[in-house]
C-alpha cells in the first residue's frame, strides 16, 4: 500500500475522532489503530512517522508515536 | 395453483380479541370478531367449496360457489363475505346450495377447455377439482367458448396466461394490489366479455408494469396463470422448504418437485419473513443452478498464464495444499488468508474463518460485507451494543412513520418493500432520503410525504441537521434519554449537535435540501408516532458511512424510536447471508459472535475448542491483502464463492494484488472474473444442494435444505473440510448440524440454536440463550445490549471526492431489481430480458449540455479509469449526479469507483465517484482488454481441456 494511502486513511480516523475534546481524541485514534489495524499496517504508519511523518493530522502523529514499529521495518 | 399446498381457510385470519361463538353444519365453532363464515367453518372442519377467495386475499365475493344458509336470512349469502355473528346458524351442505354450486360451476365450464394444461387429472386447476368434488360431468349449457380463441400472452419469460383458462375470480388483481402492491392488473370489459388485462391497451405482461413477482400465478385458481416449467414438466408431486439464496429479506420457499427435478418454486405461506409472497429472482430465477457454464470438475493449473487442467477432487486439494503450505514454510503464516461469502451458509463461513484462524493461522479473513454493511457493524455496536437491525420486518406494520434512507426495497428488497408498502396504503407516512427519485417516492397509491434529495456524500450533515431539529425545538424524548441511555455523553452530544452549523439552515447549503423541508420531516419523524428507519447502502458505502450510521442511533434514541415494536434502526442487507457471514466470525479483529480477537477469555473458548493457539493481533481486512500482495506481503488467498475482481472498488488495483499471488484458490459455481488469477478452481454447490442456514437481516436463522447433488460432488462446506485435512488439521464433521452444534457452544447469542429447534420453530431469530429460548424478535427492549445506550458524536466531515472542472459530475451506484448484485446467477437466467445491461441514467439538463440523446453509448471516466455504457435520460436524478448499476463485467462499473473509503471499516466509497460523461463510440480500453481476456479463459477451458465434452457426458 502506498503511504499517501495510509496517511489519507489514518487522517479519516482522526478527523472523526477530532470532534471530542483532546484526551478522549488521543485514545480514540490510539484504540482504533490497535483494535482494527493489522500489526504490520500499524508498524507502517509507525515508520512512516519516524521517516518523513509528513502530512499526518496532529491526532495521528500522535498516535503513532505510541505505535511500535518492529525492529527490521523501514 | 399450487399442487402441494397447506390448508387454505379462505379469508385471511382476524385477530380481534372478541370471540363470536356460532353453529356450523350442528357443530359449535368460536372464532374471534371479524372471521368470515367460510373460515370459521373451515376451522371445525368444514370445507365450503369456493373459487374466488382464498386465504392470503380479502374476500370479493364474485364466484358465489360457497354460498351456504343462514337460519333467519333470506336467500344465500356468499360464506366468504359474510362474517360471523353470536349466535349465528349454518347450514353449508343443503340440497339447495348443492345444486346452485353445480349451476356455477358448470357454467364456469361453458368457458374453459375442460382439461388441465399439465395433460394429468386437474393438475393445478381448482376449476376441474371442484367439478369432480361437486359431480359437474360436463356442462349443460350450451358452450358459451368467449375467451377460447383468445391469444395466449407469453410474453413473460416465466409464466403465460391463457384467457380460455380464466374464470375472471380477480384473484390475481387482488394479488397484485394487495400482496404485491404493484397495481399492474385490471379486468377490462363487462359481463361474460370481461377479461384480465396487463397493463393498459396494448400491454401485455412483459410490456406492462409487471414486475414478475408471480403473486398473481401463485393466486389463480385456474390453469389461466401458470409457470412455463410445470406446463413442460408436469405438476410437480412434493415440495422440500427451503430459503432463497438471493437478498437479505430471506423468503422462505417450497421448492416443488417432480421426481428430482424442480418444476417450480413457491413461496412459502408459513415462512416467517415473506409469508408466502416472493420476488422474481427467488421465484423464477433459479436457472442458473443448471446452467451449461457451470464448472463440473475441479481445475488447477501452474501459472495464471496456464491452460486449466481438470483433475480429481483429490489431486486439487492436494496440489492447493501443497501451495498454501509450501507459502507458510517459507513465508510464515501472515501472507496466507481467506475470504469467506456471504453467498454461503453459516456453517461454510464459520468454516472458512476456521480454517484461516485454525488451521492458516492468521487472522487474515474478511468476507464481502466489507464492501456493505462493515459500517453497520461498527455503528450499531458502538451505540446500542450490537452489530445487527432491531426489529422483525413484521414490525413495520406497526410503523406510523417510516424513514427510508439510502435504500430502494422496491428493488433490492422487494418483498419487504411490498410490506412496507401495504402499512403505507394503510396511513403511515413516508420520509425518502435519497440523491434519486426511487419508486417509493411515487408509485401507485404510495407517495413520500418528503422526499430529501441530497447531495451525494452529505448524508452525514443531514442526519445531523434532523437531530439538530429534533433537539432545538425540544421534540426529544427526555425521559427514555434519562432512563435508557448514558448521560454524559448525551450531554456532549446535544451541545454537539445544538452547535449553529448543524442547523438545516447552516447544511442546507451543503445537502442540497431547503431547510424548511428537512425540519418538517424532523418533526415528522419525532411526533409522528412509532417511527423506524430502514436504510442501505447509500448510508454505508460512503467515507462517513460508520458515521452515518452512528447517527442514525442518536436520532432513533432521541426521540425514544428503539425498543418496541414499530420503531428501530434496520439495515436493509444486501445478500441472502451478509448477517450471517458477519456473525459468524468473517471479520479479521473479531471472533464469531462480534467478539475482538484480543479478548484473552473468548480466545480461549475458541484455542479449547479447536485445539490450537491463536493469533492475538487482527488481521488484514481484503483491501489491506491486495494491497501487501502489491508488495509481495501477500501471497494466498482462498476465496470462497466471492468475485472480488467485479465487486471491489479499483479493478486495476485488485488485478494487480491478484497477479502478485503465487495461490489463489477459487471456490465458486462458475469462472468468474476473479478466476483468471486462479491457480485453483474448486466446483461449489447452490443453495439447492446442500444443508445449513442463512441469517438475513431481521437476525432471522432460516434453513436451507438439501434437494439435489452438486454436480462435482461436494457441499462447499465439505470443500474447506476437505483442504483443512490436506492441510493436516483434523475436521469431521459428517453434516451442518454439527457445525452449528459447534457455533453454539461458542457463541452466547447462538447457544440456544441447533437444526432440530430450526425444524421446530421454523425459524430462530437470534440472541437465542435462556432468557431468550425461542429467540429475539425486537431488540433492546427495556435495556440497550451494551446496558444503556450510548450517542457518539458525528461530526460531518466532507469526502475527499469532489467533483471539479475535470470531473464535474457526481456518480452513484445501485441494484435493480432483475439482476442481482455481479450478476454471476441473475445473468445466467432469462431476468435478462429485463435488463441486460448497465445503463447510465443521467439527468435532461445534463444530458442536453454534453449532446448525449436516449440510448447514445458513452464514456464514463474517473481519475481511476474509464468504461462506456449506453445512456438513459431521466428526471428521476437531480442534475448534477449520475447513476448505474453494477451488474455486467462487460461495464465494470468499479474500474471507475475509486480507493476513498470508510473512515472506520474500509468499506468503499461506491455511492460517491465524480466523473464525466460525454458520448462515445468505441469502448474502452480496458474493456477491450477485459473482453479478450475473458475470451481467452473460456478457450483455454474449453479447448485444451475436456469440460466440455465431460460435461456433455454427464449430463447425458
Ligand atoms: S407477476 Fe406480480 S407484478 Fe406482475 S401482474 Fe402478477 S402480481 Fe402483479
Ligand atoms: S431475492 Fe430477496 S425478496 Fe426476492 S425472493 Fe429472494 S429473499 Fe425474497
Ligand atoms: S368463494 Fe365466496 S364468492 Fe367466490
Amino acid at each position: 500500500m502506498d503511504d499517501a494511502k495510509m496517511v489519507h486513511q489514518a487522517n479519516q480516523i482522526a478527523a472523526y475522532f477530532e470532534a471530542y475534546p483532546q484526551a478522549r481524541a488521543r485514545e480514540g485514534v490510539l484504540d482504533h489503530l490497535h483494535k482494527f489495524w493489522p500489526p504490520d499496517k500499524r508498524a507502517r504508519l509507525a515508520a512512516y512517522l519516524a521517516g518523513n511523518g509528513g502530512g499526518l493530522h496532529p491526532l495521528a502523529a500522535w498516535a503513532a508515536a505510541q505505535l511500535e514499529a518492529p525492529a527490521g521495518q523501514d | 395453483m399450487a399442487a402441494i399446498r397447506p390448508i387454505d381457510y379462505g379469508t385471511p385470519e382476524r385477530t380481534a380479541e372478541a370471540s363470536v361463538s356460532l353453529e356450523i353444519d350442528g357443530q359449535a365453532v368460536t372464532v374471534p370478531e371479524g372471521t368470515s363464515v367460510m373460515r370459521a367453518a373451515m376451522t371445525a372442519g368444514v370445507d365450503i367449496p369456493r373459487l374466488c377467495a382464498t386465504d392470503s386475499l380479502e374476500p370479493f365475493g364474485s364466484c358465489r360457489l360457497c354460498l351456504v344458509e343462514i337460519e333467519g336470512r333470506r336467500g344465500y349469502p356468499a360464506s366468504c363475505t359474510t362474517p360471523v355473528e353470536d349466535g349465528m346458524v349454518v347450514r353449508t351442505a343443503g340440497d339447495t346450495v348443492r345444486r346452485l354450486r353445480r349451476n356455477v360451476v358448470e357454467l364456469y365450464l361453458t368457458d374453459h377447455p375442460g382439461t388441465s394444461v399439465t395433460g394429468e387429472g386437474h393438475g393445478d386447476d381448482e376449476l376441474l377439482a371442484m367439478a369432480a368434488r361437486l359431480g359437474v360431468e360436463a356442462s349443460r349449457y350450451p358452450s358459451a367458448r368467449n375467451h377460447q380463441t383468445a391469444a395466449v400472452d407469453d410474453s413473460n419469460p416465466y409464466f403465460r396466461f391463457d384467457p380460455s383458462r380464466c374464470i375472471v375470480c380477480s384473484r390475481c388483481v387482488r394479488a397484485c394490489n394487495e400482496i404485491q402492491g404493484t397495481f399492474a392488473l385490471t379486468v377490462d370489459g363487462h359481463g361474460f366479455a370481461s377479461m384480465i388485462s396487463a397493463g393498459t391497451g396494448e400491454d401485455d405482461f412483459l410490456s406492462s408494469e409487471c414486475v414478475s413477482c408471480g403473486a398473481c400465478v401463485q393466486a389463480c385458481p385456474t390453469e389461466a396463470l401458470e409457470e412455463k416449467t410445470v406446463i413442460e414438466a408436469g405438476a410437480p408431486e412434493r415440495a422440500v422448504v427451503t430459503t432463497c439464496a438471493y437478498c437479505g429479506v430471506g423468503c422462505s420457499f417450497q421448492a416443488e418437485l417432480r421426481g428430482d427435478r424442480i418444476v417450480r418454486m413457491v413461496p412459502y405461506r408459513h415462512g416467517q419473513a415473506n409469508h408466502g409472497h416472493s420476488c422474481v429472482k427467488g421465484r423464477f430465477a433459479w436457472g442458473y443452478t443448471n446452467h451449461p457454464d457451470r464448472i463440473t470438475r475441479p481445475m488447477i493449473r501452474e501459472r495464471i498464464t496456464d491452460a486449466w487442467r481438470e483433475v480429481s477432487w483429490d489431486e486439487a486439494i492436494g496440489f492447493a495444499a501443497e501451495r498454501l503450505n509450501g507459502l507458510r514454510e517459507r513465508h510464515g503464516p501472515g501472507v496466507l488468508g481467506a475470504i469467506t461469502s456471504s453467498r454461503c451458509t453459516n456453517e461454510e463461513t464459520f468454516l472458512v474463518q476456521k480454517l484461516a484462524r485454525a488451521v492458516f493461522g492468521t487472522n487474515n479473513v474478511d468476507t464481502c460485507a466489507r464492501v456493505c454493511h462493515s459500517p453497520t457493524g461498527y455503528g450499531l455496536k458502538n451505540t446500542f451494543g450490537t452489530s445487527a437491525g432491531t426489529q422483525d420486518f413484521d414490525s413495520v406494520q406497526s410503523a406510523d412513520v417510516v424513514l427510508v434512507i439510502g435504500a430502494n426495497p422496491t428493488d433490492a428488497h422487494p418483498v419487504f418493500a411490498s410490506q412496507l408498502k401495504r402499512r403505507l396504503r394503510a396511513g403511515a407516512r413516508l420520509i425518502v432520503v435519497d440523491p434519486r427519485a426511487i419508486d417509493l417516492v411515487r408509485s401507485p397509491h404510495v407517495a413520500a410525504d418528503y422526499h430529501l434529495q441530497l447531495r451525494p456524500g452529505t448524508n452525514v450533515a443531514l442526519v445531523n441537521a434532523l437531530a439538530h431539529t429534533v433537539i432545538a425545538e425540544g421534540l426529544e424524548d427526555a425521559g427514555f434519554i434519562r432512563t435508557r441511555c448514558e448521560t454524559d455523553e448525551y450531554a456532549a452530544w446535544r451541545e454537539f449537535i445544538l452547535r449553529p452549523e448543524n442547523a438545516p439552515e447552516a447544511v442546507e447549503a451543503v445537502t442540497g435540501v431547503p431547510a424548511a423541508t428537512l425540519r418538517a420531516a424532523a418533526r415528522l419523524y419525532a411526533t409522528g408516532g412509532n417511527a423506524a428507519i430502514y436504510y442501505g447502502l447509500g448510508v454505508t458505502e460512503h467515507s462517513q458511512g460508520s458515521t452515518m450510521v452512528m447517527g442514525m442511533a442518536n436520532l432513533a434514541m432521541a426521540t425514544g424510536n428503539i425498543g418496541r415494536e414499530g420503531v428501530g434502526v434496520n439495515p436493509l442487507r444486501g445478500q441472502n447471508n451478509v448477517q450471517g457471514s458477519c456473525d459468524m466470525g468473517s471479520f479479521p479483529h473479531e471472533l464469531p459472535g462480534y467478539r475482538h480477537i484480543a479478548d484473552e477469555g473468548v480466545r480461549g473458548i475458541f484455542e479449547r475448542e479447536w485445539g490450537v493457539t491463536l493469533d492475538t493481533e487482527p488481521g488484514m481486512r481484503i483491501p489491506n491483502m491486495i494491497d501487501a500482495a502489491t508488495g509481495g506481503a501477500f501471497k494466498g488467498l482462498y476465496i470462497q464463492g466471492e468475485d472480488i475482481l467485479q465487486s471491489d472498488p479499483n479493478v486495476r488495483h485488485i488485478a494487480a494484488g491478484l497477479e502478485g499471488m503465487e495461490c489463489v484458490i477459487i471456490q465458486d459455481l462458475f469462472l468468474n472474473e476473479t478466476a483468471r488469477y486462479a491457480h485453483v478452481f474448486l466446483p461449489g454447490s447452490t443453495f439447492l444442494e446442500k444443508d445449513g442456514t442463512f441469517t438475513n437481516a431481521e437476525r432471522r436463522i432460516n434453513r436451507v435444505r438439501k434437494i439435489s447433488e452438486a454436480p462435482a460432488g461436494m457441499a462447499d462446506w465439505e470443500i474447506t473440510q476437505a483442504l483443512a485435512q490436506a492441510l493436516g488439521y483434523p475436521m469431521h464433521y459428517r453434516h451442518p448440524g454439527e457445525i452449528m452444534d459447534e457455533i453454539a457452544r461458542t457463541t452466547p447469542t447462538f447457544a440456544g440454536v441447533s437444526f432440530e429447534k430450526i425444524d421446530e420453530l421454523g425459524s430462530i431469530q437470534w440472541p437465542c440463550n435462556e432468557a431468550h429460548p425461542e429467540g429475539t424478535r425486537v431488540m433492546h427492549v427495556g435495556e440497550f445490549v451494551r446496558g444503556l445506550g450510548r450517542f457518539l458524536l458525528t461530526p460531518y466531515v466532507a469526502t475527499d471526492e469532489r467533483a471539479n472542472r475535470r470531473f464535474p459530475l457526481l456518480l452513484t451506484t445501485g441494484r435493480i431489481l432483475s439482476q442481482y448484485n455481479v450478476g454471476t446467477q441473475t445473468r445466467r437466467t432469462d431476468n435478462r430480458v429485463w435488463h441486460d445491461e448497465d445503463i447510465l441514467e443521467i439527468h435532461p439538463e445534463d444530458a442536453e449540455t454534453r449532446g448525449i440523446r436516449e440510448g447514445m453509448r458513452v464514456r464514463l471516466a474517473s481519475r481511476i479509469g474509464e468504461t462506456t455504457l449506453h445512456a438513459h435520460i431521466s428526471p428521476r436524478m437531480m442534475p448534477g449526479v449520475v447513476y448505474t448499476t453494477f451488474h455486467f463485467p462487460e461495464t465494470a462499473t468499479n474500474v471507475v469507483t475509486t480507493e476513498f473509503s470508510d473512515w472506520a471499516t474500509e468499506c468503499p466509497e461506491y455511492k460517491v465517484t465524480a466523473v464525466e460523461v460525454a458520448p462515445s463510440h468505441t469502448l474502452s480500453e480496458w474493456q477491450y482488454s477485459q473482453a479478450q481476456a475473458r475470451e481467452r479463459q473460456q478457450r483455454v477451458t474449453h479447448e485444451e481441456s475436456t469440460t466440455e465434452e465431460v460435461t456433455a457426458r454427464e449430463r447425458a
